[in-house]
């Protein structure tokens, strides 16, 4: 603290000087000046802090900067929210704060913007990443029993229901 | 009570345990030796893909895709001037450097003062360094962080990916997979 005040103070003095200079004797001015600087002091904060945080979040341009065409940037928000983030990865990159989730959501905005189709996007990131950077499954030689076995499972609970009901009936 | 019921029902009796066992047996398996969570580049053996990037200083040369495969294996080397791992390997490449191993580098989402300030500290391994801010080129190499470190062999295709920082015990190998990818 002792090594703040001193800078903190140096202009306040300084204007209180002016102040006494400029108007004589009249305390209730220069309260209302302090008070004015104060609350633009902290209006500056409130708007540069947020400004100065964005800044050190990303040096990739649309890392938290939405495309200005709504439809689109609906379009890449539908896609951030199917991709991992390969930092943390349970989080997608719509939700991940981590560098590279950025620098992940601006290629995509990018190349929405050049009227690129999500799906080839999120093409290009499996081409590189594999499965495992996406969240919406693909039927592949590896998967298909995830979306077979649900089939199967109906399948032969509808054969047991039918030969019990059947059974039934015919007692 | 006949035979036949209790011999029916002695190994239903066994059954929860021998699942209960089965599923501790899974677990201690799941702690003991933990999947590798690392995202590998699907790139390897495949050509290095097209870029073009601007030095991360003003009248330096930057790097490109172009600049390798000319007979000659090299290092890229994906690094942050925020980044501490990095930090740690700095040593490391500055002794394959000094084996005359040829390093590229691609700075990745980094600032030119931070840069220089990294470089002025831990010194400065790499030929020529690429600036990548917005962290294209590096999703276009399949690299999922920071520092990874690619061999590039003399017709320009990756040869081998290694994820995280060069220990000391990695050199060895490295020389190794440069020796192989000639």
């Amino acid at each position: 603290m002792r090594a703040r005040n001193p800078h903190a103070a140096a202009y306040p003095l300084s204007l209180v000087k002016r102040e006494r200079k400029a108007a004589e004797g009249c305390a209730c001015r220069l309260a209302v000046v302090r008070l004015g600087q104060c609350l633009l002091i902290a209006l500056l904060a409130l708007i540069t802090g947020p400004l100065a945080a964005q800044e050190m979040a990303s040096t990739a341009p649309y890392a938290y900067r939405q495309l200005d065409d709504a439809g689109q940037e609906a379009k890449a928000q539908a896609l951030m929210e199917s991709l991992r983030c390969l930092q943390c990865q349970g989080q997608s990159i719509a939700d991940s704060d981590a560098p590279i989730a950025g620098s992940m959501r601006s290629l995509v905005r990018e190349r929405i913007a050049r009227g690129e189709q999500p799906e080839a996007i999120r093409g290009w990131l499996i081409e590189r990443y594999g499965d495992y950077v996406s969240y919406a499954p693909r039927v592949t030689g590896l998967t298909w029993p995830l979306f077979a076995l649900p089939l199967v499972l109906v399948a032969l609970a509808a054969f047991l229901l039918r030969n019990r009901f059947g059974r039934g009936g015919a007692a | 009570m006949s035979e036949a019921p209790i011999r029916a029902r002695s190994w239903s009796t066994w059954l929860p345990l021998a699942l209960f066992l089965g599923f501790i047996a899974l677990v201690a398996v799941g702690l003991l030796r933990p999947a590798d969570r690392n995202v590998a580049s699907t790139l390897i053996d495949r050509p290095l893909p097209a870029f073009a990037l601007p030095g991360p200083i003003p009248g330096t040369p930057g790097l490109k895709s172009a600049d390798f495969g000319h007979g000659q294996p090299r290092l890229l080397n994906v690094f942050a001037s925020w980044c501490l791992p990095c930090k740690a390997e700095a040593p490391q490449l500055k002794q394959l450097a000094a084996a005359g191993v040829s390093i590229e580098g691609i700075s990745v989402r980094d600032r030119p003062d931070d840069l220089q300030a990294f470089l002025a500290q831990n010194g400065n391994p790499y030929r020529s360094i690429g600036a990548d801010d917005a962290g294209s080129v590096q999703l276009a190499l399949g690299s999922s962080g920071v520092p990874e470190t690619y061999v590039i062999d003399g017709r320009g295709r990756i040869r081998y990916q290694h994820i995280g920082d060069i220990r000391p015990e990695h050199v060895a190998m490295l020389l190794d997979k440069l020796k192989a990818a000639q």
